[in-house]
């Protein structure tokens, strides 16, 4: 099962820090963040990018859902 | 379409909006606007609070179009770009008192972040103190941010809730060029409703086509790049990351050149136009604005471009700046030339309590 985080609704910063800390808690793996905005996407992926992870963006419904991996 | 949005989310794009911003801002200048007020978003609004009477300070009293620019600008980007979400529901009367103290930080100051920048590319050394405060207070704002601080999550809104401060703005628009009369004192002296000062900054613009224009631009350019100062300072302390500051120093370096090619560049402390030397209060008024657009998320600038994108949390903070203009003049908290006002010090110390009360208490469990 996939970690998730739901940072749908949530203001600039509060979904790059619940990913950052994702990223920090797992050190490498995948794990998804389901955002609303296009700027909490373009925020997430550049933080993923920044700390080596590697991020796919699929469209549902309204949102994104940013999947992060890193081996 | 998909090329010109990738080419705004670079650090070129942002770079961009930024030197657009440090170019016209004192062009504005040289057309008519006050000193190194070529756009000072905190100002600005407190204009549009004096013009709708809601302060009767007659010097500074104008329906800035620059403003009302700025989110029609962010909502054309908004709707052609699809990114025009209504949305609202984060902790609403929070956003409105965190952008009431922004405003008397801001005025204890004499401008927001944005005029802290201008006022520094046009020599004035007051600004530093000004932006040490700023940054302080986003550093603790992210001390907050880090512990777990949040004002929980918006909700999807109808899609004519993110209309509604758009018209307030287009309403504006209309009021700066009818300007209704109702009548006049006994004295002589207009009534209102809506007063447009006659001397002082608030008598000094550059025409309104070109001001609206310019706004325009600003208010698309910042929707694309998500231009934002406070977030510049944040994302360095929090994430040690420069992407926003990028558009930061952009502002900063275009409008120095600009200073210095038109002439405007004066250096020193003493004798800045609209600025006081009171190291302290001009510390501690950006300190406090700083501190309340870290707790809400974004500068006054990006408060009024995710407005246009139908954030109506965003809406209601930048109400909440407008009205604390006016409660800024009537209780004599903002500052002038001679210094801090009467009762600026001690407003500033409440709101800065306030955001330190939110900074402990708002913490919704997200996730």
């Amino acid at each position: 099962m996939v970690d998730k985080i739901d940072a749908r609704g949530l203001s600039c910063p509060q979904p790059v820090i619940l990913t950052n800390k994702k990223i920090k808690e797992l050190g490498k793996g995948i794990f998804e963040v389901l955002v609303n905005t296009e700027t909490s996407k373009e925020n997430i992926s550049r933080l993923a990018q920044q700390s080596g992870w590697g991020v796919e963006v699929k469209k549902v419904d309204e949102d994104y859902c940013l999947v992060l991996k890193k081996e | 379409m998909s090329k010109i949005t990738s080419f705004f989310a670079t650090r070129w794009g942002i770079v961009s909006a930024g030197a657009f911003v440090g170019i016209f801002a004192p062009l504005l200048q040289r057309w008519g606007n006050p000193g190194n007020m070529g756009i000072c978003v905190a100002c600005m609004e407190r204009d549009i609070s004096g013009a709708l009477g809601l302060h009767r300070a007659a010097v500074v009293q104008y329906i800035r179009p620059e403003i009302i620019g700025f989110v029609l600008g962010a909502l054309i980007a908004a709707v052609l770009f699809r990114e025009f979400r209504p949305r609202g529901g984060s902790s609403p009367i929070i956003r409105f008192f965190l952008g009431f103290f922004a405003m008397i930080g801001a005025l204890v100051f004499l401008g927001c972040p944005w005029r802290a920048l201008l006022r520094l590319a046009g020599g004035d050394g007051n600004a530093i103190l000004g932006l040490a405060g700023l940054t302080v207070g986003i550093w603790i704002g992210v001390l907050f941010l880090r512990s777990g601080y949040n004002l929980g999550r918006s909700q999807k809104e109808m899609k004519f809730s993110g209309w509604v401060f758009p018209m307030v703005m287009i309403a504006l628009l209309l009021l700066l060029l009818f300007a209704p009369q109702f009548g006049r004192t006994p004295e002589g002296a207009p009534t209102g409703p809506i007063f447009l000062s006659q001397k002082g900054p608030g008598s000094q613009h550059a025409p309104i086509l070109i001001s609206l224009v310019i706004g325009l631009c600003v208010g698309f350019l910042a929707q694309r790049t998500r231009l934002c100062t406070m977030g510049a300072i944040r994302d360095v302390i929090l994430i040690r990351n420069t992407h926003l500051l990028s558009g930061v120093l952009g502002i900063l370096i275009a409008a120095f050149i600009m200073n210095l090619l038109l002439g405007q560049f004066k250096a020193g402390f003493l004798n800045q136009p609209i600025a006081h030397t009171d190291y302290l209060w001009n510390f501690m008024g950006m300190a406090l604005s700083g501190l309340a657009f870290a707790l809400a998320g974004g500068c006054p600038g990006r408060q009024l471009f995710l407005s246009g994108e139908g954030d109506g949390d965003a809406a209601i903070f930048a109400t909440g700046m407008i009205v604390g203009a006016g409660f800024a003049h009537n209780f004599s908290m903002a500052s002038s030339a001679a210094g801090a006002g009467a009762y600026g010090p001690i407003a500033a110390i409440i709101g800065l309590i306030f955001c330190i009360v939110l900074g402990f208490t708002m913490r919704e469990k997200i996730a």
